[in-house]
């Protein structure tokens, strides 16, 4: 049978505030999929317009799919947000890009004429779920010689792309990150990240947090406004004597969730959903799992070659920060200056958290505002680092674009 | 203004040392939508939802300390709101019982009136707005401190709202009275404070809370903390203006009044003063003045914490609620051995709704034998038919309904029922010789470990027993009638019954669900007996010449469910003169067996009433089958005489062990009778009416069972 490829488009995004891992972190009593079905929820209550029961399905993302993140979370999270039982989901794992894979995932469903509408989103509760809970690694791995040791240590691989690119200093990374502390300040001031986020009850029965009883969270925990040069510069260098890599440029450990819904651009207008941006292409590509902070170069260029564009028609740029470096070296490739402001312009990671298999969806849901926000500019792109060696990028098309300056 | 009442709550809290604390956390958040800063207060006794959240004196205290709090706060302006909430699925339910069995005196039952009314009250009289969040079951205190609250939410997954207190024997006495009918209307404060409370405890959910108009805003249990702070926020900056309709202060509050009263007249027959109490109190706040509420709930509520009928109500609570729960005596669960199908000898109304207890509830195979195939198809057809309504009731899906359908089958020969039953409960007819043959039958056919059950309401167990090659396995099933509602079940230990089988009757019963109470193989067992003594005494007295109005009247005072000859009548004038046939055979100098009755019966009457005017009226042809002697008595004569002889009973029931403690005997009435809260069963009522003592020289249960402490 004939089949037309259909466009796909990004029509809303939100997230729970990000929280600190930990005992003392807003979120240490809250379930993982409690997070997930708040976020669902909030997604829907801000598009009513869209019937449930046409949902074709949930995808959801968690890197550590054990208990409260297991037992195909999409399924589940759907159950309990209250969809009709008649919608499906499922789980989707790619580490640190799987909300974005959940939707790349959707998205080609989608294209391809299968779906016409999905929730796609991640959470990660790396507090109930600390990175490497439960992992086997295959002893090959290391009797072969076929990754580096430290290649299953992120922090590791980033003091690793450290090494690779010499010039990336330890100050450049500090400096990096002081701005994004001050970007993510500047858009929390302007009320253009709260926009997005699902307030969350939480409870807490210890002291250790503070306040005893049922809260709400409203904002991202993480966040450390007006943090110095001088403060990074003192910090310790966990993953190597005398090494680069520091709490302060790097993403914490977090917990949080974010949603989003995928559409047709048919379906999307048919049913008035917004469009908010439109998918170009996407691809995602293998490296040394040692240096996994390269990924996001080499996906970028396929991305672009199966676009057809060239990284200068791209206006605007959401990072994810795992670690400065990394984003440093994304720039370094392509002769971007370390604080273009093409790039983050919220801020990233570094600031906000990275709960892993949730950040996707953030990256997409602040380059849609910014997107609304500038109409000058044609494409954007979302891109990840992921662990064991891989990069994630996504290219989008804002549907406001008016070509009035001939600017691209 | 709270030293008075922190000295209140301390002098109680000293009477009540084993108090479940609950604490009330508060915890400061910035609300949505630049609404401000919020406290908000949870409680919480630290633990999981199993032990729901109480008030006793302390917790009172430590929701009075953080009412200092926030008091200050809102005063000094740094907050917009407070509001309040339980722990996950429990807001809270009310006050700790435990506490209020201990008061002694009146002086601490009116403190922890005041002193509730002190804290709570405070919540209506902040500088800011105050908020109570229902999201999970709230009942009696609980309930009411959300009351006094300037609004409400609640979780449309709020399985239970509720005010128990006049089905325990209180009233809602800390608002409860006095803020419901103000904020609902009178009608449907009646029918949520005496209506549901004497149907049973009949517990409201969430979208009734919110129908009924108690709480002003649903919201789904998924976001609902969230949602309704968000909508705390709209109402507190103005976005949101919470419309309630006017409360009609006209005549139809007076018409509620009433409409409570005959309520409770046909419950409780003006036995029980709780209903009829918080009636007075939601009559006397029909023009708004709420402090005049507050004294007269205090009141009221020290004069029933101090009454018999709520120390029974609360006695029988604990029986139905703990004691149902772990039958005394019962053998080691781990001894009882599974039950993967059962056989049902006889298809006739009893034996069908058996067979339709056990596939419901054990959900294994159920097979009907009986003496032709005619008599199977129907029993089968009942089963399937009272399915079919379960089914349209929505009580049960398709695919549960086909499948306890196919579950149920009905065989002529019993080798083939039987031959891999676990369990075989005959309910044929009530003749020693019928049911000993067919147990005959059964054992010849059925595997050696299967347990015999029988459905006798009178015979010798041990003799049914007697003539079995494995007599060991038999026990008593005694259900009680309609089987769906009364919760009774008389399991009884033959002379020769082992553990394996008790222990495989009382698993079995669990499952079905019923209270399980362990009888001895006596005539008649507990509760037969106990009612075949009550009416039989009454049914001497009008053989011996009092008029049949004045006897019945005698017991009203009681408050039973119904009175004795329509009792009668709905036992069957046949079955309970059978009964007192093998009661009289084995004790016939307490059980005679009336004349009367039995000219009843043999004329083929089925009550000594009719019903033409909707009342009941003594049908002349009984009356003239009536052959009454010249002894009239009163009828405080007649109810001395009745419970005299029950008393007696009793005593002599424990005596023989029938029941291992007169604790059992209550569980028996209340559960298999219906016999109500206020009596405790019938031992508190006839400890605290003198009664035991008069006739047996001592009480049954020790002073402060069921009675205040001295």
């Amino acid at each position: 049978m004939p089949r037309t490829v259909r466009d796909v488009v990004f029509v809303d995004g939100v997230r729970t505030p990000f929280g600190k891992a930990g005992p003392k972190g807003i979120y240490h009593e809250t379930r993982a999929d409690d997070l997930v079905v708040k976020a669902i929820r909030e997604l829907l209550r801000r598009n009513p317009s869209l019937d449930t029961a046409r949902i074709d399905d949930v995808a959801v993302a968690a890197t550590t799919q054990i208990g409260d993140q297991g037992l195909t979370i999409g399924r589940t999270a759907g159950i309990l947000a209250g969809l009709p039982q008649s919608v499906p989901g499922y789980a989707i794992d790619r580490m640190c890009a799987g909300a974005l894979t959940a939707v790349t995932s959707t998205a080609g469903s989608i294209a391809f004429g299968a779906y016409d509408v999905v929730v796609a989103g991640g959470v990660e509760h790396m507090g109930r779920h600390p990175m490497g809970e439960a992992v086997d690694p295959n002893p090959r791995f290391v009797s072969e010689k076929l990754v580096d040791e430290s290649a299953l240590f992120m922090g590791m691989t980033a003091e690793n792309l450290h090494d690779r690119f010499p010039h990336l200093t330890k100050e450049r990374a500090d400096a990096y990150a002081v701005r994004s502390q001050e970007k993510a300040a500047k858009a929390y001031a302007n009320g253009l990240i709260q926009q997005d986020l699902v307030p969350i009850a939480v409870r807490r029965t210890t002291e250790e947090g503070g306040e005893k009883g049922w809260g709400l969270v409203t904002a991202d925990e993480p966040m450390r406004p007006g943090t110095t040069l001088e403060q990074l510069a003192g910090l310790k260098t966990p993953f190597r004597v005398h090494g680069r890599v520091t709490a302060g440029n790097a993403a914490g450990l977090n917990d949080g969730a974010t949603a989003s819904l995928i559409a047709s651009e048919d379906f999307a207008r048919e049913q008035g959903l917004p469009v908010r941006m439109r998918l170009v292409t996407y691809a995602f590509a293998g490296v040394e799992p040692e240096v996994m902070g390269y990924g996001p170069i080499p996906a970028t260029e396929k991305a672009l070659a199966k676009a057809g564009l060239d990284i200068s028609d791209i206006g605007l740029f959401e990072v994810n920060e795992a670690f400065a470096v990394q984003v440093l070296a994304f720039l370094d490739h392509y002769g971007i200056d370390d604080d273009d402001p093409r790039v983050n312009q919220y801020g990233g990671a570094i600031a906000f958290g990275h709960p892993l298999a949730s950040s996707g969806v953030r990256l997409m849901t602040q380059l849609a505002r910014q997107f609304e926000e500038q109409p000058q500019v044609r494409y954007g792109l979302t891109t990840m680092c992921v662990g064991f060696g891989m990069g994630a990028t996504v290219i989008w098309e804002n549907p406001h674009f008016t070509d009035a300056g001939g600017t691209k | 203004m709270s030293t008075t009442t922190a000295e209140l709550l301390r002098g109680a809290a000293e009477l009540f040392p084993d108090e479940v604390v609950t604490k009330a956390h508060i915890r400061h958040l910035d609300l949505p939508k630049g609404a401000g800063r919020f406290a908000l207060i949870t409680l919480d006794n630290g633990f999981d939802h199993t032990k729901p959240t109480t008030f006793g004196p302390q917790s009172l205290a430590n929701l009075d300390a953080a009412l200092d709090e926030v008091e200050k706060e809102a005063a000094e302006g740094s907050i917009t709101g407070v509001g309040l909430t339980g722990k996950p699925f429990i807001f809270a339910v009310g006050a700790d019982l435990k506490g209020l069995e201990l008061l002694k005196d009146r002086g601490d039952a009116l403190a922890i009136g005041k002193g509730g009314h002190e804290v709570f009250k405070r919540l209506a009289h902040l500088a800011v707005p105050t908020f109570a969040y229902y999201n999970g079951a709230a009942m009696g205190g609980g309930a009411e401190v959300g009351l006094h609250c300037t609004y409400r939410t609640v979780s449309s997954a709020l399985p239970a709202f509720s005010f128990p207190e006049v089905f325990l024997g209180l009233v809602p006495g800390w608002g409860g009275c006095t803020l419901l009918p103000n904020l609902i209307g009178a009608d449907r404060a009646v029918s949520v404070i005496v209506e549901n409370s004497l149907n049973q405890n009949k517990q409201l959910k969430g979208p009734d809370v919110f129908a009924l108009g108690i709480a002003d805003a649903l919201f789904d249990s998924q976001d609902f903390l969230e949602q309704s702070l968000l909508w705390t926020a709209a109402v507190l900056t103005g976005e949101l203006e919470v419309a309630r309709p006017d409360v009609d202060r006209g005549e139809t509050w007076d018409q509620a009044v009433e409409r409570g009263r005959a309520i409770a007249d046909s419950k409780v027959h003006g036995a029980a003063p709780a209903a009829y109490r918080a009636l007075d109190i939601i009559a006397s706040v029909k023009d708004g003045d709420l402090q005049q509420g507050y004294d007269a709930e205090d009141r009221a509520l020290a004069d029933l914490v101090m009454s018999g009928e709520l120390r029974s109500g609360i006695y029988a609570f604990n029986l139905v609620q703990k004691r149902a729960k772990r039958p005394a005596g019962a053998p080691d669960k781990s001894l009882a051995r599974p039950v993967t199908k059962v056989g049902v000898v006889g298809a006739g109304l009893m034996a069908s709704q058996l067979a339709l207890l056990f596939l419901r509830r054990l959900e294994v195979p159920v097979v009907l034998t009986d003496i032709d195939q005619e008599r199977i198809d129907k029993g089968v057809g009942y089963v399937h038919a009272e399915i079919d309504k379960l089914l349209a009731k929505g009580r049960l899906n398709q695919d549960k309904a086909n499948r306890l359908k196919a579950l149920v089958t009905g065989v002529l020969d019993k080798a083939e029922g039987f031959a891999d039953a676990d369990f075989v409960i005959e309910a044929v007819f009530e003749e020693m010789g019928v049911k000993q043959r067919v147990f005959a039958e059964v054992e010849a056919v059925a595997p050696e470990h299967a347990v015999l059950a029988t459905n006798t309401s009178s015979l010798s167990v041990s003799e049914m027993a007697a003539e079995l090659k494995h007599p060991e396995r038999v026990v008593g099933f005694h259900f009680f009638n309609p089987v769906a509602v009364l919760p009774l079940l008389e399991i009884v230990r033959g002379e020769r019954t082992d553990d394996a089988a008790l222990a495989t009757a009382f698993a079995v019963a669990r499952k079905l669900r019923k209270t399980a109470v362990l009888v001895k193989d006596a005539p008649a067992f507990v509760v037969n007996r106990i009612l075949t003594r009550f009416m039989g005494e009454i049914q001497n007295v009008i053989d011996d010449g009092t008029p049949v109005d004045v006897a019945e009247r005698a017991v009203e005072p009681l408050g039973l469910p119904m009175s004795p000859l329509v009792l009668l009548e709905l036992v069957g004038p046949a079955i309970g003169l059978h009964v007192s046939e093998t009661l009289h055979a084995a004790f016939p100098d307490r059980f005679r067996v009336s004349p009367n009755l039995k000219a009843v019966v043999e004329a083929g009457k089925r009550g000594f009433y009719v019903y033409e005017g909707g009342k009941p009226e003594l049908d002349p042809e009984v009356a003239a089958l009536l052959r009454q002697g010249d002894t009239r008595l009163t009828e405080e004569q007649t109810r001395t005489r009745v419970l005299d002889a029950v008393a007696g009973e009793i005593r002599l029931m424990l005596d023989e062990g029938v029941v291992a403690e007169a604790e059992d005997i209550d569980l028996c009435l209340i559960t298999g009778a219906g016999w109500p809260f206020h009596l405790g069963g019938l031992t508190p009522y006839l400890d605290r009416e003198g009664v035991s003592e008069r006739v047996t020289g001592k009480r049954f249960l020790a002073p402060g069972v069921a009675s205040v402490p001295a």
